[in-house]
């Protein structure tokens, strides 16, 4: 047996097999992380929340997901028909591709390849066309308006984005999470974490992913009060379930990225606590609750002050920060906590 | 030059205000619940509340409705039609008493208008239907209905008494 899991075709069923469990492991996420956003919010505005289907509703979001599932897809008269279609599958697909270079505990990772980060980027930013494609094909005036919106919000935050990576990939000296997390092991638990030495960043980091996920305050592509639901107006049943289902991936992966860059990933945040992927879910957890609570407390920003945080406000910081923490690692500054790989070898 | 607002600049950097509404919300978010579980929990309803049509009856059995048509006159949205003509004991009663929900705005007025506290509005909200067929009611409908909710009605007739 063993013998034949080494040859062609065992190795292919191996990586087929580890595909359908990250498969199955993503679309279980996506169906409690949209029940938990709707209790979340419900709690917040004093609600219950769904409570009717299943035990304490557990069971909304199957009723939700074979309601559209059943339900008749509408095509608009004038719809570039393949593009209409192709966009969906695109903004469902491509969050979850991101997802084979996430590792949850020390080589449990689909594809254990040395420029993970750039991987996930370039997957990230091409989420953009399904938005884009979506409105375009649609044509009709409010899907486009949100699509426009959404390219230039997506393309403007992806830069701070990309800019505060560099300075964890500086500190790390590495560009694979499994080395970025082992970088962030040591004798001090969670202080050893990058969350500290790169503190504001954390913050920085988080909110151009709610920008990139289009999340609250930023969700301006799909502002009901204004454009309907944006990009996704014209788009019902399946294909609409692709699209809410790849930006819940795409929020969940925001929550993944967040746990290994700044704390530490599977690592323990007590020193003396076994390491392990609980960890790993359970930070992923904490991130999205906080991601569904900044969804219910804050109001939406207007297009003007969101390009003017993007620009002149996250921009000028994180280029500032990748400068420092360059200098930083370079001389040794702080003991050294900008660069452990220049102390530890 | 134009002067820097340090202590707003501080808090904006801080991100204040977010770590304010990340509190009230959290507070919120344990507080009570206000929704009511509404098909199992139902909240509190006036005595005065106008749900429902019901014709009563006289503890004897007769009906009250004595013809007059002043609900009929007064209804601002005509959804009330009765015919009349006397009995064989001589008395005046409706052959036919009809109300229109679809058309029934529930001001109450018939209610206020009736001499004898035959049509009232009971206390019943739920007679939701599929059909507009449903929803024309009859003198049978609503004497049925009078004879279902009689004892809430009573109870409310009472309790508003005083105040009329």
């Amino acid at each position: 047996m063993a013998d034949f899991f080494s040859t062609g075709l065992g190795i292919t069923i191996i990586i087929l097999a580890q595909c359908l469990l990250m498969a199955i492991f993503l679309l279980l996420s996506a169906y409690f992380i949209l029940y938990a956003d709707r209790k979340i919010w419900a709690a917040v505005q004093m609600r219950r929340g769904p409570n009717v289907v299943g035990a304490w509703g557990l069971l909304q979001s199957a009723a939700d997901m074979l309601k559209l599932v059943l339900k008749e897809i509408v095509v608009p008269a004038g719809a570039d028909r393949a593009v209409f279609f192709i966009a969906p599958i695109l903004s469902f697909a491509l969050p979850m591709a991101a997802w084979a270079v996430i590792p949850f505990n020390t080589s449990w990772v689909l594809s254990d390849i040395n420029v993970a980060i750039l991987y996930v980027f370039a997957i990230s930013s091409l989420e953009v066309y399904g938005v884009i494609m979506g409105g375009w094909a649609s044509n009709s005036k409010y899907p486009f308006l949100g699509s426009l919106r959404s390219a230039a919000q997506m393309i403007s935050y992806e830069v701070s984005l990309g800019l505060i990576i560099i300075g964890i990939v500086i500190s790390a000296g590495s560009l694979n999470f499994g080395e970025i997390v082992a970088a962030q092991d040591g004798s001090f638990g969670l202080f050893n974490w990058f969350w500290l030495p790169h503190l504001p960043m954390v913050f920085l980091f988080f909110i151009s992913g709610l920008a990139e996920t289009n999340r609250p305050p930023f969700d301006l592509p799909e502002a009901e009060s204004e454009l309907v639901a944006g990009y996704q107006v014209e788009y019902s049943s399946t294909p609409f379930l692709l699209f809410m289902a790849g930006e819940y991936f795409a929020i969940f992966l925001i929550c993944a990225l967040t746990t290994l860059l700044f704390f530490g990933g599977w690592l323990s945040p007590i020193p003396g606590l076994p390491d392990g992927a609980l960890w790993m879910v359970g930070k992923m957890l904490f991130f999205f609750f906080i991601f569904a609570m900044v969804k219910a407390i804050t109001p939406r920003y207007r297009y003007d002050q969101l390009m003017r945080i993007g620009w002149k406000v996250f921009l000028p910081l994180s280029l500032g920060w990748v400068v420092f923490v360059s200098f930083a690692a370079h001389f040794g500054w702080f003991g050294g906590a900008y660069a452990r790989w220049a102390i530890g070898g | 030059m134009t002067q820097i607002d340090w202590g707003r600049a501080s808090r904006y950097f801080l991100l204040s205000d977010f770590f304010a509404g990340f509190k009230l919300g959290l507070k919120y978010f344990f507080a009570p619940k206000e929704t009511i579980n509404y098909p199992h929990e139902k909240g509190p309803l006036s005595p005065r509340f106008r749900g429902e049509h019901a014709l009563r009856r006289y503890p004897n059995g007769e009906e009250r409705c004595i013809a007059c048509k002043l609900c009929e006159a007064i209804c601002p949205a005509q959804a009330i039609t009765i015919d009349a003509e006397p009995r064989e004991d001589g008395s005046r009663r409706t052959t036919r008493y009809d109300i229109d929900m679809t058309k029934c705005i529930y001001c109450g007025f018939c209610q206020e208008a009736c001499p004898v506290d035959a049509i009232v509005e009971g206390p019943n909200f739920e007679f939701a239907a599929e059909t507009r067929e449903e929803l024309y009611y009859t003198k049978e409908k609503l004497l049925e209905n009078g004879e279902r909710w009689e004892a809430e009605i009573a109870r409310n007739l009472e309790l508003d008494a005083p105040y009329r």
